[in-house]
């Protein structure tokens, strides 16, 4: 969306970031580096800080240190609405819907910043999610679970983002509907489009990503390709249940 | 029976000025997260700008209505950028407060400007039409087809435009749809736009069907409020449900009770909702 060409585009940085909430620090110097078209997990235990850092990337923490880099561009402390002009979407775990309005409805406002026809962009997202193209006219929180998870990581798509934050894409989902999310995230990441996801299907994810960042704490504990994570010994016993 | 009939009808002219109201009421409601209290005094300063068009500057009767809703508006974004913007993270209770000292301002100064005194768009009385023994006046009929009209204007304004929608999704979530990259001051900008023309709209109806005085929209804030929470508070349709359902019920209780108590129907039906079924019969927002 932004006329960038140098090789920086889609990739995101954090440095070192620290922040919380009500003076409270979650995140104690956590760095996470995805380069341009990887898919990047964070796994850890509960509590580790792993949505935060979502949270902190995408500009809806105050971080109290740290820096955040996209495109080449520091961001730090750039609010949502602009962030999303850079290229940066962003899905969150929980009420990641507009309820009330319909599934056609709901890829709109994901594209609200944008002046320009967003046709082929929508049947793309319908090409992706063909079950979103039968119900288009439907109330979104009318959906299974499943559907819901389509609209709300096709509504972050309907910007052409070179980045999706995904908060626990298969949180709440049945193991088929997981399965096909995960398919669904590969697909989109073959468009180009790069990705950093929280999971707690941990073993799973790291299956097909590039790289996988293990915190505690709010720190980083380990940093390797998602293959190595899923050898290392330490990291299986501790959080991949063995 | 014609005197039952005959009340309905008086009830859905009254139910159709509250409805405006509480249209106005539930969408602040739902996108600003606060029961908006100056939402009486708005409908009020709406009825005196028509006056200025009528009286004094002498426009047709087709511009006086623009006119008024236009200059509401105007006063509501300044007013929200003056005071309400600053109160954005704030409690919804501190937000409240701050539209209760706002209501009573615009009231004094509408006193200030116009007098305490009534007043009244044209002098004379019209005839009502009578049909099967039903009487209705013009002037009343003009507002139940105004407000359908305006009714019908919000609906493809809030389905078709993408700022309606932008609404709606602001309404439904807040920070999803910040995160989309909405502009949420752009959304509260156009809130308070629709919400202020409902308003002086139903101020106009009001004094057309009534009189003009500087407490008319606040006394017509309870039933507004009972409207919104009977339909549920955030829902547009619900607003429209309960406006009519209250104004109705309050003219039909005329035949066991002085009319003097209508307030006090709104009242008890708003307290009997919040118990029974806050969320209202569309279910709205907690």
């Amino acid at each position: 969306m932004n006329a960038l060409t140098e090789k920086d585009r889609g990739r995101l940085e954090a440095r070192e970031i620290f922040g919380g909430y009500g003076g409270m620090d979650v995140l104690n110097g956590i760095s996470i580096i995805v380069e341009p078209g990887e898919i990047v997990s964070i796994i850890g235990p509960n509590g580790a800080g792993k949505s935060t850092v979502m949270k902190a990337v995408f500009g809806l923490l105050q971080l109290r240190k740290g820096s955040v880099h996209f495109n080449g561009r520091n961001i730090t402390g750039f609010r949502p609405d602009k962030i999303v002009r850079q290229g940066m979407c962003y899905v969150p775990q929980e009420h990641n819907v507009f309820p009330s309005l319909t599934v056609h409805e709901n890829l709109e406002m994901g594209a609200f910043v944008r002046e320009d026809d967003f046709s082929e962009q929508l049947d793309q997202v319908y090409e992706l999610f063909p079950p979103l193209k039968d119900k288009r006219k439907q109330a979104a929180g009318l959906l299974s679970g499943g559907q819901r998870q389509m609209v709300a990581i096709g509504r972050a798509l309907m910007l052409n983002p070179d980045l999706l934050l995904l908060d626990e894409p298969s949180a709440g989902l049945s193991p088929l509907f997981i399965n096909q999310i995960f398919e669904r995230i590969q697909e989109i990441n073959n468009l180009g489009v790069g990705i950093l996801m929280v999971e707690q299907n941990a073993k799973q994810a790291l299956l097909f990503s590039h790289r996988g960042y293990v915190l505690t704490m709010g720190m980083n504990r380990y940093a390797d390709t998602g293959a190595n994570l899923l050898r290392n010994q330490e990291v299986a016993e501790m959080f991949l249940g063995g | 029976m014609t005197e039952i009939l005959q009340l309905i009808i008086y009830g859905i002219v009254l139910g159709s000025i509250i409805s405006l109201g509480a249209i106005g009421v539930s969408l602040i409601f739902g996108i600003l997260r606060f029961a908006h209290f100056a939402h009486g005094d708005f409908m009020t300063l709406g009825a005196y700008f028509a006056l200025v068009g009528v009286g004094v500057l002498n426009l047709p009767m087709l511009l006086v209505f623009p006119f008024a809703l236009a200059a509401a508006g105007l006063v509501a974004v300044g007013i929200d950028r003056s005071i309400y913007r600053f109160m954005r993270e704030s409690s919804p209770i501190i937000m409240l407060i701050s539209s209760v000292g706002t209501a009573l301002m615009l009231r004094s100064l509408i006193q200030i400007v116009w007098g305490p005194d009534n007043q009244i768009y044209a002098a004379g009385i019209t005839m009502p039409y009578t049909f099967l023994g039903l009487r209705i006046k013009p002037e009343q009929l003009i507002i139940v087809i105004g407000a359908v009209l305006l009714v019908v204007l919000l609906h493809l304004f809030l389905h078709q435009t993408r700022m309606g929608k932008a609404m709606r999704a602001m309404s439904d979530n807040m920070n999803l749809a910040r995160v989309s990259g909405i502009n949420t001051e752009r959304v509260i900008f156009w809130t308070w736009v629709v919400a202020a023309f409902l308003a002086a709209a139903a101020g106009i109806f009001l004094g057309i069907d009534t009189r003009l005085n500087p407490i008319m929209g606040w006394r017509l804030l309870l039933p507004v409020f009972a409207a919104a929470i009977l339909g549920g508070i955030g829902s547009f349709y619900g607003a429209i449900l309960g406006g009519l359902s209250i104004g109705i019920v309050q003219e039909l209780s005329t035949m066991f009770v002085s009319p003097a108590y209508k307030p006090a129907v709104a009242f008890a039906i708003m307290v009997l909702m919040l118990v029974i079924r806050p969320r209202g019969i569309m279910g709205g927002k907690e």
